[in-house]
Parts: structure tokens; sequence; C-alpha cells
């Protein structure tokens, strides 16, 4: 392992990504269009708001980061820059860790500027504290950049890869308790729910913001979160093939 | 040891379907070693080969004395692939920069290096913006940069003006008299009299390896071209 190729690498990635300024535009104002629309759709609900709000400020950047990677590893695939760094004195770990480096800057600077639009404007709050869920909103990011990079391996094309939002991030999306509270749902779906990550991050989120004592399931949870990240990207390393057909 | 890479009844599979039948060759060190034949001969699989990232069938292929792709072998080998392998939304500095962290020179290496390929004009400009040609030499860099012991190119030289394909080919040989091994591959023969020694492929074997003269003698022709194509005929050396 070697700091030096990891911030190299994490430099280099967000070198790129300051190349397409559109993308990091997308990515810091779409989540604050969102949340305002959100905002508007239970204007006159502000519990329903307040519920749904806060756990949507920190799920935005699983999203958008496990998208973005998830394309960004696939060009890297198949542009033969992976097969020339994997042929270089470089430990896979410190091309994984730069890129978990690059997304998670990315990531804080959308957390900040979403929590701003959300508990300034929008008047939403937290029962721990706002700096906590701008922290949950990074771990969620580098664990969908760490899903992303492992499922990148199994996309051949980008459309392929662009398919994996509504096949692998729905789902999750319309399980994890955010639309319908899980102990509602019928038992084989809470079954389901209690395999996918993204339930334990909604959950981490909701409890942070509606409990000021955190407790012990709340660690869990974000036991559970960091946990998939580093299976995620063990998992990732494992489909960074030095040697291929 | 007689050769800098060493390869015995090399055979690869690639889609199914065998691509290298027992190839079986040793490059000499300190030389240029041009590997030539036809798009689809497998240059570029038996190159991939030598560098280890290609899954073999069978065969052992020897680097520097140790098995190809030792992790020990990664700081000692420059490899340049066939398809440019550059970030194209980064300049060509930035992208020898990154290369030069990783295998661990500074940024007075990067600049000498970017002089050598001839990009120099083009230094702060994104790969995007680049001619293929342009590419092609960012990518060379990238493989220059660590000044390895083993210099493997897969077509340095498409698309260049002769002007500057005489200067990397010059720069090459300036590498093998400080000691450096090339193995270069291409698919002009015009290229072939620039090599120190030839090696011949068609359809996944070797047809020939000998060196410019020795090739001319032993086929009666002059042009390396029509030398080629009387190999061919005759069905082997």
């Amino acid at each position: 392992m070697s700091l030096r190729a990891t911030a190299a690498t994490a430099l280099r990635v967000l070198r790129q990504l300051r190349r397409d300024p559109r993308t990091i535009a997308l990515i810091v104002v779409v989540p604050c269009v969102l949340i305002f629309l959100v905002d508007q759709l239970f204007a006159d609900r502000e519990q329903v708001f307040q519920q749904v709000g806060v756990p949507l400020l920190g799920l935005f950047p699983l999203v958008s980061m496990f998208l973005v990677t998830s394309i960004t590893m696939l060009r890297e695939r198949t542009s033969g820059t992976l097969e020339r760094l994997l042929a270089l004195p470089l430990a896979k770990l410190d091309l994984l860790l730069g890129y978990a480096v690059a997304f998670a800057v990315l990531a804080a600077v959308q957390g900040v500027v979403v929590s701003a639009v959300g508990f300034g404007l929008l008047d939403l709050e937290a029962a721990s504290s706002t700096a906590l869920i701008v922290l949950l909103a990074v771990a969620n990011a580098v664990l969908g950049m760490a899903l992303g990079l492992f499922l990148s391996a199994y996309a051949r094309t980008e459309f392929q890869a662009v398919q994996f939002m509504p096949a692998f991030i729905l789902p999750q999306i319309l399980l994890c308790g955010l639309l319908v509270p899980r102990n509602q749902m019928a038992e084989w779906l809470q079954w389901i729910a209690a395999l996918m990550p993204f339930t334990y991050a909604y959950d981490a989120l909701s409890r942070a913001a509606t409990e000021s004592a955190l407790d012990a399931r709340f660690w869990l949870d974000v036991a559970v979160v960091v946990g998939v990240t580093v299976l995620a990207l063990a998992l990732g390393a494992a489909t960074l093939r030095r040697r291929t057909p | 040891m007689s050769g800098a890479v060493e390869i015995r009844a090399l055979r690869v599979e690639r889609g199914g379907r065998e691509v290298l039948h027992g190839v079986s060759l040793d490059v000499e060190p300190g030389r240029v070693t041009g590997l030539l034949g036809p798009s689809g001969s497998g240059k570029s699989t038996l190159i991939r080969s030598v560098v280890g990232v290609q899954i073999v069938a069978g065969g052992e292929v020897s680097v520097l004395g140790l098995p190809a792709g030792s992790p020990a072998l990664r700081p000692r080998i420059g490899y340049m692939t066939q398809e440019p392998a550059v970030y194209r939304d980064l300049t060509v500095r930035e992208n020898l920069a990154y290369f030069g962290r990783i295998v661990g020179v500074g940024a007075d290496r990067v600049e000498d290096i970017v002089e050598r390929v001839g990009l120099a004009a083009e230094r702060d400009q994104v790969v995007a913006t680049l001619s293929g040609g342009q590419r092609a030499r960012v990518s060379l860099g990238t493989a220059l940069l660590n000044g390895p012991d083993l210099l493997v190119l897969d077509e340095p030289t498409v698309g260049l003006d002769p002007l500057l394909r005489r200067d990397l080919w010059d720069f090459f040989h300036e590498l093998a008299e400080g000691g450096t091994t090339l193995l270069v591959s291409s698919h002009v023969m015009d290229e072939a009299a620039r090599c120190d020694r030839l090696v011949l492929m068609r359809d996944g074997s070797l047809l020939a390896v000998a060196t410019p003269d020795e090739l001319r003698e032993r086929t009666g022709v002059d042009e390396l071209d029509a030398a080629f194509l009387r190999l061919v005929e005759q069905g082997g050396p």
C-alpha cells in the first residue's frame, strides 16, 4: 500500500471530474431541486416532509456516487487504462482507496450544499445534529461508490451500467422504509429489505433525524453500512484482474 | 541466460480459439527486436503474454529471469498498449504526471519525457483534442517514464509522420545502446529494416527469427516486404 499512489489516484479522479463541470453541477444541483420538490409536495403535511426529507438528504449521495463510479470504472476498464495501471507497481487497494477518497470529497461537497438547502432554506430539522447527517451522507456516498465499483465489473457497456440504476437501486429505494414503514410491508418484503444495504443506510438517517440520543440500534446500522462498504470494496478488488483472457 | 525474454511452447486461447500455437522465442537483451506480421497474426497476444496480462493456456514465459507477470517485474517493464491507454479528459502533462507518481518519478522526468515524445507544444492540451498519433505518443511516454529494463511496445509508430517515426526509432536504438531490451511490434514491413532482429509472425506461429540481412540472404530478395511474402509462399523458413 502506498499513500503516494492513493493520493495521486484521488487527485487524478478529481481532475477528471473538474474537466466535466456539467456533471458536478448536476450532482450538486439536482438533489437540491428534488428536495425542494418534496418540500412542495408535502407543503400541507410538514410532518411527512420532516420524516422523508432528512433521510433523502443522506441517500442522494449514495445514488449519485453509485452511478458516477460505475460509469467511471467501466471507462477505466474499456479504455485500457485499467490494464495499463495493473501492469504497474500499483496495489489494487491504492486504486480503490484513491477512488474512495475522490468520491468522498465530491460527496462531502454535495452533502454540505444539499444540507444547507434542506436545513437552512426548507426548515428541515435533525434531532441529533446536522453535522451527523452530512457525515452519514458521506459514508453512504462511499457505500454507493463501492457498490458501483463492484457492479461495474458486470456491465460491458455504459447502457448496461445505467440500467443498474432501475435494476439495483430503485427496488432498494422502494423497500428501505422511505415510502412505506417496513413494519407495514408484507413479511416477505421485510425479509428482502433486511438483505439490502439501503435499508440500513435509511435506518441510520431516520434515527439520526428523529432521536436526539442515539442507541445501539443506530450504531448497528452504521456498522452494517461500513461493513457492506468494505465487503463491496473487497469484492470490487477481486474483479480487478491483472490477467485477462 | 540466453534471452531477456524466454518463451517456450506458449499457447494462448482467446474467444474459444487458439491464437498462439506453441510459440518459442528468445529475445536478446540490449537489442531492438521487431515483431512483425499482419493484423491478427497474434503479435498483441504475444506482447500481452510477455507483459503478464494475458491468461495463457500453456507453455512458459520468463522475463528477466522471472515468470512473466511477477510483481517484481512490474517496476522493470515499460508497456505500451495498442490502443492508447491514457485519460482523454486529462492534459498530456497530467496524464504523464499521474503515471509518473505511480512509478515514483519526479516532475523533471515527466518534462523530459514530454520533450522526448515530441509533445512539448501540446503539454497542456487535453488528450481528447489531440490527433491519434499524438495520443499514441502520450501512451508511449507513460511506458518510458520509469526507464525500464524491458520496453514492450505494441505498434508505437502507427499514424506518425515519417520524420517523427525516424526520430523515435533512433531513440529506441539509443535506449538499446544504454542496455534496454526492446520488443516492438509493427505491421508495416518498412520498419523491419530498423530492427536489430526480426520475428515474423503469421496465424499465431513464428515464420522466422532472423536479422534483416539474414532474412534477405535466406530469401534472396532485398525488399523485406517481398522477403516476408517469399517466406509465406515457402510455408516457413
